[in-house]
């Protein structure tokens, strides 16, 4: 079972449960919709294989690796 | 008496408030389908109902609590109490994530106005919206629009002039936990979430198939087999239907032009000008305007459209996602390839863009590099310099190779922005890039035919203005230049002999150095203002197309070798004019704005006088 958004394969669906990020960029991030128990599903990853397009509220917003590696999910 | 209301338009990004904007204003900001285009506000009016109403666009924002510049922008005004009502425009096929901003701005401010754009879209893709329980759910009015083709605009002026007027009661149900003393930012934003859900599953129905055409476009446009090639691709078509569609008014533009320059100067002799005054005007202004409109306006008013096509249908924000791996490893912000973008159609505009960058480092990083990626007004020269030395003949074939060596070039300009983006963030712009999420829009049939005329009519008037007002003085500077000859000698061999060993050591000539500089206002000139040079010399004197053109270069010493520096240079040298003035003004900064314009011209002549030199030992 995945427990971070990065490990989340490519169509794979979990559910957020909790964001390591503080400050501004926590704020940034639950606008875009990551809040603790909403759904995420991994949609698309780039060619190089980061940054990965996730889908989130009806929104596809990509993040890079080492962002994606600080959303817990279950 | 008619009363002044202000109306301020709010929303996230990229949800058509541009668009809408133009459309009520019947102004012509520019629009594009990539969040974070409007990065300062614009304002525009319109008369309804004998009243008179501003409209303040505020930039496109997830939150009004975040701490982004535009965020600010956007939360400041609408707290400053300026505004009459807020419209507030939500994507139709989004609504959920866009009802996140739309209570947060009901919480800040009052009265609102929701207005449910892009209709059409939603339809497309089957969803389908109960305004009423919407309406019902928020307690303010809905107005359901797509700016797009003009729908929904005249009950959108009618609901706004009713909520002026006659404004509803602030909606009793406040969101979240308003005023809990202690509330984590977790908490007020979970709250809203809750909120924003239960009123779009009371409002909205979305297909579980919505946007599978979307994420099917996704696979063939982002994924790791054909993402860039297929990028690669769409930049080559783009390319050769400039190049071959530039041809034919090229050459008609150009017969009518220079079959006009005789009678002009019959006109202005038999008006009695003085013989200098009638070779000034007809010899150093009016041919000068003349090789500019000719030229350089057709690929510019074929170029620039393509590309809006691309942006309006949201292909740029797929661009930054497939190309975002590079940058980070530049050390760079993922946006920055979309200020690169930006930059093709014109570098002062993709330094503006900037803004949408908050990192201050990756900011500069981006600003300082901006100029490497030649300009709407650099692509002329690159395509007339290319047809003329590397792809000769017509048909095409030889459009295509002339395509296939622009986009090389173009390869070549995007590497090199990586490359000194590294090495900024490696020297004077040292650090970690920052975190980003980048939003991939959903995609939109771009309103063809509306952005072909658009784009072509203020590509066409743009052009031209800037011929009159840049090329028409330079053309007459360089008639001075060329017709003052203190002891024999015009000044223009003077200054292009002084400039000459070092035009020679990057395999160019000092004339083409001095069309160079004298071309800092605008990049469309260097060319005209060369052949100027070195017809001024005094040998051919018409000018009848490419092959001409040519002639008269190979005729002053040029070779393919001249032409591939003239590349070189042409893509990695100073910004010009406009785009120094917003360096200075976007950074703050006289030392930033030098180092702009030192690292390309560096990069361009270390290149040059590198290939010389390899040239020169290969031979």
């Amino acid at each position: 079972m995945p427990q971070t958004l990065d490990q989340l394969p490519i169509g794979g669906a979990a559910t957020v449960t909790a964001l390591s990020f503080t400050g501004a960029k926590r704020r940034r991030m639950l606008d875009l919709g990551f809040i603790p128990g909403a759904p995420v599903s991994a949609l698309q990853a780039a060619p190089w294989g980061d940054p990965v397009a996730y889908g989130v509220r009806g929104a596809v917003i990509a993040l890079r690796r080492e962002d994606a590696r600080r959303i817990l999910i279950s | 008496m008619p009363h002044h209301y202000t109306v301020a338009l709010a929303g996230n990004p990229n949800v058509g408030k541009s668009t809408l904007f133009n459309a009520l204003t019947h102004l012509h900001q520019h629009t594009g389908n990539w969040p974070g285009k409007t990065v300062a506000t614009a304002r525009g009016a319109f008369t309804y109902g004998g009243d008179l109403y501003t409209l303040v666009d505020l930039p496109g924002t997830y939150s009004l609590w975040a701490d982004s510049p535009e965020e600010e922008i956007a939360r400041d005004f609408l707290r400053s109490g300026q505004a009459d009502a807020t419209l507030v425009v939500a994507d139709a096929t989004c609504l959920e994530r866009n009802l996140n901003l739309v209570l947060q701005i009901m919480e800040e401010t009052h009265p609102v106005v929701l207005c449910v754009n892009l209709m059409d879209e939603a339809e497309r893709k089957g969803i389908s919206l109960d305004l009423t329980a919407l309406q019902d759910a928020l307690g303010v009015p809905v107005v359901a629009t797509a700016a797009g083709t003009g729908e929904g605009l005249d009950s959108l002026r009618a609901a706004i002039r009713e909520t002026v007027e006659h404004p509803l009661p602030p909606p009793a149900h406040r969101t979240g936990c308003g005023g809990c003393t202690g509330c984590s930012q977790d908490c007020r934003c979970a709250a809203l979430m809750a909120r924003a859900a239960q009123v779009a599953a009371l409002s909205v129905r979305v297909p579980p198939d919505a946007h599978r055409r979307d994420r099917r476009l996704d696979r063939i446009l982002t994924s790791r087999a054909t993402g860039i090639p297929v990028m690669l691709l769409l930049l080559a078509l783009v390319f050769w239907l400039t190049i071959a569609g530039a041809n034919l008014p090229s050459r008609l533009l150009s017969d009518l032009l220079m079959g006009l320059q005789e009678p002009l100067r019959s006109l202005l002799s038999a008006l009695g000008l003085p013989a200098f005054l009638v070779s000034a005007l007809a010899d150093g202004v009016y041919r000068t305007v003349a090789w500019v409109v000719s030229v350089m306006l057709p690929p510019m008013a074929i170029f620039f459209p393509l590309f809006t096509l691309l942006e309006d249908a949201g292909y740029l924000p797929r661009v930054a996602f497939n190309l975002d791996r590079l940058f980070r490893r530049a050390g760079a912000h993922g946006r920055q390839a979309l200020t690169m973008c930006m930059g093709f159609g014109c570098n002062a505009c993709g330094v503006m863009g900037c803004r949408i960058i908050d990192s201050p480092r990756e900011r500069l990083i981006a600003i300082l590099t901006n100029s490497l990626v030649p300009c709407n007004g650099r692509f002329p020269t690159l395509i007339a310099v290319l047809t003329m030395f590397f792809a000769a003949g017509a048909g095409p074939g030889a459009s295509l190779t002339a395509a296939l060596l622009l986009l090389l070039a173009i390869v070549l300009a995007v590497a090199v922005t990586l490359w000194a983006s590294r090495l900024l963030s490696r020297t004077v712009l040292r650090g970690e890039p920052s975190s980003f999420a980048l939003e991939l829009p959903p995609y939109r049939r771009p309103r063809i035919g509306q952005v072909i005329v658009r784009s072509v009519v203020d590509r066409t008037a743009f052009v031209l203005l800037r011929a009159v007002s840049v090329a028409a003085p330079a053309g007459l500077l360089i008639w001075l230049l060329a017709n003052l000859a203190p002891g024999d000698v015009s000044l223009l061999q003077r200054c292009a002999a002084l400039l000459d060993p070092l035009g020679e050591l990057m395999g160019l000539d000092g004339m083409i150095l001095l069309a160079f500089l004298l071309g800092f206002p605008a990049n469309e000139i260097v060319v005209p203002i060369a052949l100027m040079g070195y017809l001024s010399a005094g040998s051919l004197t018409e000018y009848q197309g490419l092959a001409q053109l040519r002639a008269i270069l190979v005729a002053n010493g040029w070779t393919w070798q001249t032409a591939l520096s003239m590349v070189l240079f042409t893509l990695f040298h100073f910004p010009c004019g406009t785009t120094c003035l917003t360096i200075r003004r976007e950074t703050g900064s006289w030392g930033w704005t030098a180092l702009a314009v030192a690292l390309p011209t560096a990069i361009g002549t270390a290149s040059c006088v590198a290939l010389h030199l390899l040239l020169s030992l290969l031979a």
